[in-house]
């Protein structure tokens, strides 16, 4: 029955994914991406990478689709009859796929004779941690330091998006027009839905300690909630000049630094928890990056400001 | 050298610092005001330079790398950072490139007194920090998905540095160098993962214990590789480089051109020589060679073509880029001892350093000239040696390098290289070393008697150009002929850690 269920969610997979390339329409095939995000998480859940498949929902199909689609209802007016891509570009594309499909054929048919992974030593470690869930392990206590570089990154991207506005709006607020006008049903659901959102979006960044989940899928749903009630219209966008933003953009990254310098004190060294402490340290900061990643992630969707501030 | 001998060194803590130094300079910056920004800058620059000053001569002093186990997990369960030889010469080069930088970007990018913040100056000094930072963490780090985070964090700092000024054509220009940057991304993490799947590891000491030459390795590291080279901006990956190296205001095209090229060109040496050094066959040593050469020929032809200045100096990067591909074909025995494949290998190093230098100097030298003239275009830049004498001798000097005129970094870099041609008996490449030198002579020389010339008329400068800005430009062009006259012998340290 189980293998039944696969086979039709890999042909299922492999048909959406066709149908999206053959799609004429930008806007079209970008709901068809979001679906096969959707569909591809339930393949992640199969595979029993949960906090996979947690990810993917959230950013493959939730923000990445909401960005597509931003950026397909701004190209609307300009996509014409003869806008198709060139020979050459659709060669190259068409090579570059070819390029990483060889690549994943290679991972899946070139196996080593006994797959090497490391998934029990990170088990096994765990109990140093305090945490039970080990991608936790892995994110906050082996491979810290990536986790943390990789939230500098994000700032970085936010600030690559801000500087793509004019001179003149530096300081001011994103628009966020372009997606859909304001309606009824919308603001319906900007009012009912971030109440159920922000409490599952605690519940996701603190059951991630054991369970999958963890700051970046709360801080996905978090980012959700306020898009969704910025695109409504209940709340404006602040202005990125705001003490308020910036605080709430840094603190995750500055406290996952700073408990990292404290480790030099209190315990082995850079990045290092006293066992005592160490899962409530972990949850502390998971709880300030998936504050930061909400606001970040949400400003990122929001775009370069465009209003300047009123003084 | 087993597993269990990994452990944190006496100054391994200087490792973390020097990745994590400017990171604290970035979220500061998020949260105090625009003209603060500047004065953390004077704080951040010179403490930056004191910990790769400190690096340098704590890995010189105890004659072996410099490793600090992240978190106290050793690999390959976690990270660790480790500083040889080349990485302590990259941070010293990359932070004097960077303080110089800073030094020129002053005034360009300071906050006016008194009114709202302004959008360049935040954005610049914030992605000085990120450059920097991303770098040495490029240059620390000893696992390959470590090293793809150090990767992001150099492209997003990289890409918004091109459309700084905010024009049409600059933010396409970034937008082209983004997505061959990531692209060669995800390639890149593509082969690590293939890498993991093989051998249950990330980590480059462990992978050039375990790692043997079988199809899926050489798969990988072919994807990683490509990956790399389109960051790199190698031929025939070279077409995002000239629009973005140009557009980007003049310390921005100096940082990009001189460190972040430089970057991705590290890990492919830290994949072939460090990770996989059994995998480095003739044939993929010559491949690689060939698209170095083909690179020399090409950038410096179409550097002859330009119009534009800045252009021009961007197409010699492309050029000058290539030479460091010749450490594949000509230093590749050094693992076994080859002797002339380590003078390759020191030859390789000084021409990076001598052309990140000469290079950084050059943009600096044309941003200043652009300033004053209020264009580039060559053909109108005659006489203004005149009004700007220092600018000239910046621009002088470091051409000289580029072309490899004695004595300069440039000229000891390609002598060296010609040197292991022969002495190995790949005498190809030394055809394409001499006719690289001869055409980069043309164009440097284009320029400079452009410069020199004696018009009827001296140019009028729309702009004044301030005294310490040229003296920053000019200390770069000293520090690449500097490099020509160093001691050979005291560079034995690029071999620690090997």
């Amino acid at each position: 029955m189980a293998l039944v269920f696969d086979i039709g969610i890999v042909s299922l997979l492999i048909a959406i994914g066709a149908w999206m390339i053959m799609a004429r329409d930008t806007l079209v095939a970008v709901i068809i991406f979001v679906v096969y995000g959707l569909l591809m998480s339930i393949a992640w859940v199969r595979l029993s990478a949960v906090d996979v498949a947690l990810t993917e929902a959230a950013i493959g199909s939730g923000i990445t689709g909401m960005l597509l689609l931003s950026a397909a209802a701004r190209l609307r007016q300009t996509e014409g009859a003869g806008a198709r891509p060139s020979f050459p570009v659709c060669v190259a594309a068409g090579s570059l796929c070819a390029l990483i499909s060889a690549g994943l054929a290679g991972v899946v048919l070139l196996p080593a004779d006994v797959a090497p992974t490391l998934a029990p030593l990170a088990v096994a470690n765990l109990a140093d941690t305090g945490l039970e869930n080990p991608v936790a392990g892995v994110l906050f206590a082996y491979r810290a330091l990536d986790t943390l570089l990789e939230k500098v990154v994000l700032l970085l991207a936010l600030l690559g998006v801000w500087s793509l506005g004019s001179d003149r709006a530096w300081g001011g607020a994103p628009a966020l027009g372009a997606y859909v006008p304001p309606n009824d049903i919308l603001v319906f659901f900007a009012q009912v839905l971030p109440p159920i959102g922000i409490v599952f979006a605690a519940y996701m960044t603190w059951t991630g300690a054991s369970h999958p989940g963890g700051a970046f899928q709360g801080g996905t749903v978090l980012a959700v909630m306020w898009l969704l009630v910025m695109m409504a219209g209940v709340a404006r966008a602040p202005p990125i000049s705001s003490t308020k933003v910036r605080w709430l953009l840094v603190a995750g990254p500055a406290l996952f630094l700073a408990v990292g310098f404290l480790g030099f004190v209190i315990a082995a060294g850079f990045l290092a928890y006293p066992v005592d402490y160490a899962k409530a340290l972990i949850v502390l900061i998971e709880i300030a990056l998936a504050l930061s990643i909400g606001v970040t992630l949400a400003l990122l969707a929001a775009g370069p400001p465009e209003r300047t501030l009123q003084p | 050298m087993s597993t269990a001998s990994v452990a944190t060194t006496s100054s391994g803590y200087l490792l973390v610092l020097a990745v994590m130094w400017p990171v604290i300079g970035i979220l500061l910056s998020f949260v105090v005001s625009g003209r603060q920004i500047e004065r953390l800058a004077w704080i951040v620059l010179p403490v930056g330079l004191v910990i790769a000053g400190a690096t340098l001569i704590a890995v010189t002093q105890a004659g072996q790398s410099q490793i600090y186990v992240v978190g106290n997990w050793a690999p390959p369960l976690g990270i660790a950072l480790r500083a040889d030889g080349i990485s302590v010469a990259m941070m010293m080069a990359t932070a004097i490139v960077i303080c110089v930088t800073g030094v020129f970007a002053h005034g360009e990018f300071s906050q006016p007194p008194g009114g709202p913040e302004e959008r360049a100056p935040v954005v610049f000094w914030v992605l000085l920090f990120a450059i920097w930072s991303a770098l040495n963490a490029l240059v620390l780090g000893s696992d390959l998905f470590n090293l793809y985070v150090a990767l992001e964090l150099l492209t997003f700092a990289a890409v918004p540095l091109v459309c700084l000024k905010g024009k049409k054509e600059t933010v396409e220009a970034a937008l082209r160098y983004m997505l061959f940057a990531l692209i060669g991304s995800v390639l890149y993490l593509l082969g690590a993962a293939m890498i993991y799947g093989a051998y249950g590891t990330l980590d480059i000491r462990l992978l050039s214990e375990r790692g043997h030459a079988e199809p899926a390795t050489l798969i990988a590291a072919s994807l990683m590789t490509i990956g790399l080279l389109a960051k790199t901006a190698l031929v025939p990956l070279h077409l995002w480089l000239p629009p973005a190296h140009a557009g980007a205001p003049a310390p921005g095209s100096a940082m990009l051109s001189a460190l972040v090229v430089k970057g991705s060109f590290f890990v492919i040496i830290r994949i072939w020589f460090d990770a996989m050094p059994d995998l480095l066959s003739f044939r993929a040593a010559q491949l690689l060679g060939a698209l170095g050469a083909a690179a020399i020929l090409l950038g410096s032809v179409l550097a002859l073509r330009q119009q534009r200045l800045k252009l021009l100096i961007a197409y010699s990067t492309i050029a000058q880029i290539g030479y460091l591909f010749f450490v594949f074909p000509l230093a590749a025995g050094l693992a076994t001892g080859v002797a002339w494949s380590g003078i390759a290998w020191t030859a390789s190093w000084l021409q990076l350093f001598s052309h990140a230098f000469a290079k950084a100097a050059m943009f600096m030298a044309a941003g200043l000239i652009a300033e004053a003239l209020g264009h580039d275009r060559i053909a109108e830049l005659g006489g203004i040696g005149r009004k700007l004498p220092i600018t000239m001798l910046a621009f002088a000097l470091s051409g000289l390098s580029l072309v490899g005129v004695p004595p300069s970094g440039g000229f000891s870099a390609k002598w060296l290289l010609l040197l292991a041609t022969v002495m190995e008996g790949q005498w190809w490449w030394a055809v394409v070393i001499v006719l690289g030198g001869l055409l980069a002579g043309g164009y440097i020389f284009m320029v400079l008697g452009r410069l020199l010339a004696s018009p009827t008329e001296v140019p009028a400068l729309q702009a004044p150009v301030s005294r310490w800005r040229e003296c920053a430009a000019l200390s770069l062009a000293i520090c690449a002929v500097l490099l020509g006259i160093w001691p050979l012998q005291s560079s034995d340290f690029l071999f620690i850690g090997r």
